[in-house]
C-alpha cells in the first residue's frame, strides 16, 4: 500500500540525499565541530607539553643551528635547544597565565558590571570613571609600570595582565544587566513583591552566565598577546623559562644570520593557539546566543 | 551649546582621571623595590659613599614623609617640571620631546594608513557579504587580530633586511652620522618598515567595524527605499552608506590611541627606532622614575586626546548628539 503522497516522498529523498549522499552539515553543526576541533588543540598542547622530556631543552652542542627537519620540526637554536619543545612548552605556560589571568579579570569585571548597574547612580559614576581611568593608559605602558612596581618577574606579568583585562568586559556586562532589569518580566517579577536577591539570583544572573563564559574565553587572547608582549620586552617571565616572548627576543640576536626558523614557528604557533581561542569563544557566543543559535 | 557643555564635560572628566593617575601612580611608584637612589647612581656605585647617597636622598626629598613628597612632585608637574631622567641625565620632558617627534612620525603615518586602508577593506567586504573577497578580508582582519605585533616586526625583518637587504637591520638613523646631519630621506627610510608594520596590524579592528556598520546600514529601510529607486552599487553606498559609516570610523581611529601607541612600543623595540617606546622600555628596565612616570602621564594624555578629539568631531558632525544624550 502506498500510504506516502506525492510530496512527502519527495522529501524523503531529499533527506535521504542529504543524509548519505553528501553529508551536508548544517551551520550549528559545523560550529561544534570547528570548536571541538579548537578545544582538542589547546588541550593537545597542555598535554604535550607535560608529556615532552627536558631533554629537548637541555643544551646540545652536537646538534646547534639545525635548520627545520622531521627530527626537530622547527630546528634547532645556537645552544642545540630543540624548538619544537620549546615552543610547546612556552604555549603551555602562556596558556596557563592567560587562564589564570582572564578568571581574575572576569570575575571583576562580573563584580564592578552586576554593582555598576544595580547599586544606584554614585556607584555606577565611580565605577564607569574607574574603568576610563584604566582604558585612559595605554595598556602596554600600564603593564610595563605594573611589572616595573612589582620588581618584574613572573608575578609582575600575571599581576598586571590579571589586573587590566576587565574594563571592556565591565561595560558589557553592566549593559547586560541595565537591560534585563528594566525588562517586562524582571518589572512583573519585583511587583509580585520578590526581593533583590530573588530577582538577581533568578533573572539577572542566568543571562550573565553566558556573557561570563564568552568574555572568559575572550579575553584569553588579549591575555595571552600581552604576557608575551611584555615578556618579550624583557619585563616578564624569566629568560630561563622557555616562553614565547623569551625565544622571540632572544632570536632577535640570529636573524642576521639568518636562522628565520627561531623566530618564525614560536610566533606562528603562538598566532594559532591565539586564533583557536578566538574561534572557540566567538562560536560559542553564537551558540549561546538565542538570537544567533538558530540561523 | 550643548555641543560645547558635552566636551567641557568630557574635558573635566579627562583632568579628573589624570589627576587620579598621578596619585595611583605615584603610590605605586613610591611602594616598589626600586630604590631612586640607586637607579640614580648606576654604575658609579662603588664610588658612592654612603654620606653621599643619604645626601642625594635629602637633596631629592626622599627623607619627608609620602604625603609631602606626592605635593611636592605634583607642584613640580603642574609647573611643567617633571624632573630629571636619571639615564638621559637630561630633564625628561626634552627627554619626551625628543623621543615623541620620532613616535609621532611613527605613529602618524601607521595611523593614517590604517585607518584609510582598513576602512577601504571594510567597505569592500560589507559590499561584498558573504562572497570570496568579504571572507578573505575577514579571515584576513582575525588574523591580524591574533598576531603578536613584535612578530610581524620580526617577519618583516626577516624578509625586507636579511633576505632582501632592502632596509637595514635596526637604528632608527645610520651608524657613525650626527643626529643633527642626518636627512629627511634617510629618516623616512628607517621609518618605513615599522610603520608598514604598525599599518598592517591596526587595519584589523577598523575594517571589521566598518563592515558590520555598513551591513547594518545596507539593511535599512532608507536604503531599501534607494534601491527601490534604481539605485544599487558604489552609487549607492557613496550616496547612503559612507556618510553614515564614517563618523563612528573616525571615533574609533581615534578612539584607537591606546592601541596605536601600545604597538609602537613594541615595534620601536624589534626596529631599535629611537620613539618614545623605546625610552619606555629603558626607563622600566633600568628604574628610571622620573622618566616612567613622565612617559605614562604624557601617553595618558595622548589617549585622552584621541579620545577628546573623536567626541568633539562627533558633536560637531552628528546632530544627535548636539541635542543632548538624553537617549543613552
Amino acid at each position: 500500500m502506498n500510504v506516502l503522497t506525492e510530496p512527502e516522498n519527495t522529501i524523503l529523498e531529499g533527506a535521504q540525499r542529504n543524509g548519505i549522499r553528501s553529508y551536508k552539515l548544517n551551520r550549528r553543526q559545523k560550529i561544534l565541530i570547528i570548536t571541538g576541533f579548537c578545544t582538542a588543540l589547546l588541550i593537545g598542547v597542555m598535554i604535550a607539553a607535560q608529556l615532552m622530556s627536558n631533554e629537548g631543552i637541555a643544551t646540545n652542542f652536537t646538534q646547534q643551528n639545525l635548520a627545520p627537519s622531521w627530527s626537530h620540526p622547527f630546528g634547532t637554536d645556537w645552544l642545540g635547544r630543540d624548538m619544537f619543545t620549546r615552543t610547546i612548552k612556552g604555549l603551555a605556560i602562556s596558556i596557563q597565565i592567560g587562564l589564570l589571568a582572564s578568571s581574575v579579570s572576569v570575575v571583576i569585571a562580573l563584580v564592578l558590571g552586576m554593582a555598576a548597574a544595580t547599586m544606584g547612580e554614585k556607584v555606577d559614576d565611580a565605577i564607569s570613571w574607574l574603568v576610563d581611568l584604566f582604558m585612559g593608559v595605554p595598556h602596554l605602558v600600564a603593564l610595563i609600570l605594573i611589572a616595573v612596581v612589582l620588581g618584574g618577574g613572573a608575578k609582575g606579568v600575571i599581576i598586571g595582565v590579571a589586573l587590566t583585562h576587565w574594563p571592556s568586559l565591565t561595560r558589557v556586562i553592566r549593559a547586560e544587566v541595565m537591560q534585563v532589569r528594566t525588562s517586562q518580566y524582571v518589572l512583573v517579577s519585583r511587583h509580585m513583591g520578590k526581593g533583590r536577591w530573588w530577582i538577581a539570583s533568578k533573572h539577572i544572573l542566568p543571562h550573565l552566565l553566558p556573557q561570563f563564559f564568552v568574555g572568559l574565553i575572550l579575553i584569553f587572547p588579549h591575555a595571552i598577546l600581552h604576557e608575551a608582549s611584555i615578556t618579550f620586552l624583557g619585563f616578564g617571565l624569566s629568560p630561563h623559562l622557555p616562553a614565547i616572548g623569551v625565544i622571540l627576543s632572544e632570536s632577535m640576536g640570529y636573524l642576521a644570520a639568518g636562522m628565520w626558523w627561531l623566530a618564525f614557528f614560536p610566533g606562528l604557533s603562538l598566532l594559532v593557539i591565539v586564533r583557536a581561542f578566538d574561534v572557540i569563544g566567538d562560536n560559542l557566543r553564537l551558540l549561546m546566543d538565542p538570537h544567533s543559535a538558530h540561523e | 551649546m550643548n555641543s560645547a557643555k558635552y566636551v567641557a564635560g568630557k574635558a573635566l572628566r579627562m583632568l579628573t582621571l589624570l589627576i587620579a593617575l598621578c596619585i595611583v601612580s605615584f603610590i605605586l611608584v613610591k611602594n616598589s623595590p626600586i630604590d631612586p637612589v640607586q637607579a640614580y647612581i648606576g654604575a658609579d656605585m662603588m664610588r658612592v659613599s654612603e654620606e653621599q647617597r643619604e645626601q642625594i636622598a635629602e637633596n631629592w626629598g626622599l627623607d619627608k614623609p609620602p604625603v609631602e613628597q606626592f605635593i611636592s612632585w605634583a607642584g613640580a608637574i603642574v609647573q611643567g617640571d617633571f624632573g630629571t631622567s636619571m639615564i638621559y641625565r637630561v630633564p625628561v620632558l626634552t627627554v619626551i620631546g625628543n623621543r615623541f617627534t620620532a613616535s609621532l612620525a611613527l605613529m602618524g603615518v601607521a595611523w593614517l594608513l590604517s585607518g584609510i586602508f582598513g576602512f577601504l577593506m571594510g567597505v569592500i567586504a560589507g559590499m561584498n557579504k558573504g562572497k570570496l573577497i568579504d571572507r578573505a578580508i575577514k579571515w584576513y582582519c582575525l588574523t591580524l587580530a591574533a598576531t603578536p605585533t613584535f612578530w610581524l616586526g620580526l617577519i618583516l625583518l626577516m624578509i625586507f633586511s636579511v633576505w632582501l637587504g632592502w632596509f637595514p637591520i635596526g637604528l632608527g638613523v645610520p651608524v657613525g652620522v650626527l643626529s643633527e646631519n642626518v636627512t629627511l630621506s634617510e629618516k623616512i627610510y628607517h621609518l618605513i618598515l615599522p610603520a608598514l608594520t604598525l599599518s598592517i596590524v591596526g587595519v584589523a579592528n577598523i575594517a571589521l567595524h566598518t563592515r558590520q556598520k555598513l551591513l547594518d546600514v545596507l539593511e535599512s529601510d532608507y536604503i531599501l527605499f534607494a534601491r527601490a529607486n534604481g539605485e544599487s552599487g558604489l552609487g549607492l553606498v557613496w550616496k547612503h552608506g559612507v556618510r553614515n559609516i564614517m563618523l563612528p570610523a573616525v571615533t574609533l581611529q581615534f578612539a584607537s590611541f591606546s592601541e596605536l601607541f601600545g604597538g609602537s612600543v613594541l615595534a620601536e623595540q624589534v626596529f631599535s627606532y629611537p620613539g618614545l617606546g623605546q625610552a619606555t622600555v629603558q626607563a622600566g628596565l633600568r628604574g628610571d622614575v622620573p622618566l616612567l612616570l613622565g612617559i605614562v602621564l604624557i601617553s595618558a594624555i595622548f589617549v585622552f586626546t584621541g579620545n577628546l578629539i573623536g567626541d568633539i568631531i562627533c558633536s560637531i558632525v552628528d546632530p544627535r548628539i548636539k541635542e543632548g544624550r538624553a537617549s543613552v
